[in-house]
């Protein structure tokens, strides 16, 4: 399984899709998220593999 | 997905641009973007000292990171505003300044004022016991930090006031003021706001005795430049995660759920069909204004006084905003 990490939420998906996937399925919106794996930042094509651990980073901020 | 200069595993897309690249093209094509906006809106000049207001978050980390590599002589200004909220939000994103120099720069100077320590109150104690501060902290923190920055650059001689502001904080902005139709606002937002001089009157009778001195070295506004005014939002971020740099992830807990971030969601929305459409938004804008084919009747410039206080600039005349939050 691919373990997804969100600010402070976490759950898990099946290996295999997209991180785009992964993002547009978590409702968020792809151009307000990276993602990272082994702390190195991934592009949205990537495909998952079991034992993934996607973390998924929002980039709005404010203040 | 290949980087389109190297073919190397791209590590993010720019559909606005139709470019995709691997980590170490993608510093260098934020390099090479933020020195043409340096350049092109005339913001300073490598001899110049650069006063870089640090957050330590993601946006100004990274700019001032990209201003030391670029060869700059920019040096961080954090401001202490005594942000607690039960998460420690000052503490932590002075700490993560701290690790920046510490980490990346160890030569790279970082001026910290406490506004606590050096004015009496922290930003959450003015905004509960003041009426500008009632519904939002926001405003007095801003007013705040708008004269802090001022006064440190002023009195340090620095050529400008560099800020992370990125094409989504602008698109933004422009998109809030323009619902409102805020057109004083529209008149002036800018990828450089000059430097104002001191005023005349400077020397006049709102500025004797102790406050000649004050008048004279304090006086005017200093020159405030957005070298990040070609970059989204998301590409600041990507640039601090390449680069290494740790950032405080949690925003400004009085941020949350503000009405800037909301703009900027729905311009993200906007974003997500139409690739180029907060860039287009806003750049168009600049372009359209500045050839003059939409004008702002309160385009003006502002007639500026001296404060009689602390010698700021101020158009009300009499005390600053400022000096009056703290009456």
């Amino acid at each position: 399984m691919v373990k997804v990490i969100y600010r402070d939420k976490n759950w898990e998906v099946k290996p295999g899709s997209t991180v785009r996937h992964i993002i547009e399925k978590a409702g968020l919106n792809p151009e307000s998220v990276l993602a990272v794996r082994d702390g190195q930042l991934i592009n949205e094509a990537t495909l998952t593999r079991d034992g993934d651990t996607i973390k998924l980073i929002a980039v709005v901020s404010g203040g | 997905m290949k980087c389109h200069k190297c073919g190397a595993t791209a590590v993010i897309q720019m559909r606005q641009h139709r470019l995709q690249l691997c980590g170490v093209h993608f510093v260098e094509w934020v390099s090479t973007t933020t020195q043409r906006a340096i350049e092109t809106y005339q913001m300073f000049a490598p001899a110049d000292r650069v006063l870089v207001a640090v957050s330590g978050g993601k946006d100004s980390l990274s700019l001032w990171d990209l201003l030391l590599n670029l060869g700059y002589q920019a040096e961080g200004l954090y401001l202490s505003l005594g942000i607690d909220e039960g998460i420690g939000y000052s503490a932590k994103s002075l700490e993560m300044c701290q690790k920046f120099v510490a980490d990346h720069h160890p030569a790279a100077q970082l001026h910290v004022v406490d506004v606590g320590a050096e004015y009496g109150q922290t930003i959450p104690v003015l905004a509960r016991t003041r009426r500008r501060g009632q519904a939002k902290p926001c405003a007095v923190c801003g007013l705040v930090k708008r004269h802090i920055m001022n006064r440190v650059a002023r009195d340090g001689g620095f050529a400008a006031i560099a800020t992370g502001h990125n094409v989504d904080d602008e698109a933004a902005v422009l998109m809030q003021n323009t619902l409102h139709w805020q057109t004083g606002y529209l008149a002036r937002q800018a990828p450089v706001l000059d430097e104002r001089p001191p005023s005349p009157a400077a020397s006049g009778p709102a500025c004797e005795g102790d406050l000649r001195e004050a008048c004279g070295t304090r006086g005017g506004l200093a020159r405030k430049v957005k070298p990040f005014v070609r970059l989204y939002e998301r590409e600041a971020a990507a640039y601090a995660l390449i680069r290494g740099l740790d950032y405080i992830y949690d925003e400004c807990p009085f941020a949350k759920g503000s009405t800037t971030n909301f703009y900027k969601e729905l311009l993200n929305q906007l974003e997500l069909t139409s690739p180029g459409a907060k860039q287009q938004f806003y750049l168009q804008f600049l372009r359209a204004r500045d050839a003059g084919r939409v004008t702002f009747a309160e385009g003006g410039d502002l007639v500026l006084q001296p404060c009689a206080r602390c010698g700021q600039p101020t158009t009300a005349g009499g005390l600053c905003a400022f000096c009056r939050l703290w009456e």
